[in-house]
């Protein structure tokens, strides 16, 4: 995957490198600017079983700052904001592929480097007994939720490191 | 072989004879008897599926997840041109004018409709405000959530945004709408039962035919329809996956 580039964000800036599970390694750049949700909107995508983007709506496309071919077949970590501790997507995958679903709160990295807050569920698709990939709806959050989410994340953080 | 349709009690009245002249219209085309039964709520219409007493059914797809998953029915086509969205009032003297200054403890009134209401409390959850920690009033349709607003009887009513447009210009002109979803990927459906199993091809057929004359047009346009769009088994699978994961 593509680092970030300084051109696509907007404003002041850090840079972090990311890793993830199949050791892709990222580096982001991350402003301090949150863009709201959208009231009334929501967020769908559908990804294979390797977390790979199948399916993205125009909420999606709207949100995350790409365009729906950048988003198509590049891994949903492409919004993984170094603010997630990783033990969130841990639980997130131990979940789903146990058939479960999956919920919580999320700050997604969008392409200019700001942030959305979201609510989100992931459910397996299960078809003839099998997980052939996942949906994910995300929903707005309340303010009260992402704050607590904001601290519980800076403390799971606190113990990676 | 006598075949019973239904249609989801959540459309506007207006659209009663509407639905006769769809049906009137299906029969022909099939070449078969259909007896059109429409219920005036909710419970009874379940009662009737529950008795496998219907065949064909135009449903929300709250209900066609179960009517799949628990009845043996196959989605057949959807309304072109048209997605179930959600609208959030409030009585137009309402001091409230944005969904996060709702407080928990409200009085939220919601019509017997499972769909609306799903997405109406998913508009609630900016605001902390969960089926928890509000009270509930449920009323047989869409006119009397009006009613209970403008009585100040509750301070939030759940509206299925179409049903709301079909409401008289003197009732709107007594509300407010506070939130519209723009969900776009929600939509009705049109489902046959296991007694029809075997003819599901053709009736798909003969509904994407509709369009393609003048007279089919015509009924389509009645209900508010650009035309049915054929449903595969992977976008039912698709739309079952998508209310579990609002129903979350």
């Amino acid at each position: 995957m593509e680092d970030m580039r300084p051109e696509d964000v907007s404003g002041d800036y850090r840079e972090a490198e990311l890793t993830f599970y199949d050791g892709t390694r990222r580096k982001v750049l991350v402003t301090d600017e949150e863009v709201p949700y959208p009231d009334g909107k929501l967020i769908v995508s559908r990804t294979d079983t390797k977390g790979v983007i199948t399916h993205a709506n125009q909420a999606f496309v709207d949100m995350s700052g790409y365009t729906e071919d950048e988003l198509v077949g590049q891994p949903h970590y492409i919004l993984r904001h170094p603010d997630m501790p990783r033990e969130a997507f841990a639980d997130l995958w131990n979940v789903v592929e146990n058939r479960q679903q999956w919920h919580g709160y999320v700050k997604n990295l969008r392409k200019d480097g700001c942030h959305y807050w979201v609510y989100a569920t992931v459910i397996p698709n299960v078809r003839d007994g099998e997980i052939v990939g996942y949906t994910s709806v995300r929903r707005k959050p309340s303010r009260r939720k992402v704050e607590e989410s904001e601290a519980l994340y800076a403390s799971m953080r606190g113990e990676e490191d | 072989m006598s075949l019973t349709m239904t249609v989801s009690p959540d459309f506007s009245p207006d659209h009663i004879s509407d639905w006769y002249i769809f049906n009137t219209c299906l029969q022909r085309r099939l070449d078969t008897g259909i007896h059109l039964e429409l219920y005036s709520g909710f419970d009874e219409q379940r009662k009737a599926i529950a008795n496998d007493e219907i065949d064909l059914i135009y449903a929300n797809p709250f209900d066609a997840a179960m009517l799949v998953r628990e009845k043996g029915f196959s989605a057949v086509a959807r309304p072109g041109g048209k997605a179930d969205e959600a609208i959030v009032a409030v009585s137009e003297d309402s001091d409230i004018n944005d969904v996060e200054e709702l407080s928990p403890g409200i009085t939220v009134v919601s019509a017997e409709d499972p769909e609306v209401h799903l997405m109406g409390m998913i508009m609630l959850e900016p605001a902390d405000l969960t089926r928890d920690n509000i009270e509930l009033k449920q009323v047989q349709n869409y006119v009397l959530v009006a009613k209970e607003l403008f009585r100040g009887q509750a301070d939030v009513g759940f509206f299925l945004a179409e049903a709301y447009q079909d409401l008289s210009r003197m009732v709107r002109s007594r509300l407010r709408p506070l939130i519209e979803s723009q969900i776009s990927v929600i939509h009705h459906s049109l489902l046959v039962g296991p007694r029809l199993a075997g003819r599901r091809e053709e009736i798909q057929q003969r509904l994407v035919e509709m369009s393609e004359d003048e007279k089919g047009r015509g009924v389509l346009d009645t209900l508010g329809f650009d035309a049915w769009e054929p449903i595969e088994q992977e976008d039912t699978e698709f739309m079952i996956d998508l209310m579990d994961t609002l129903g979350a």
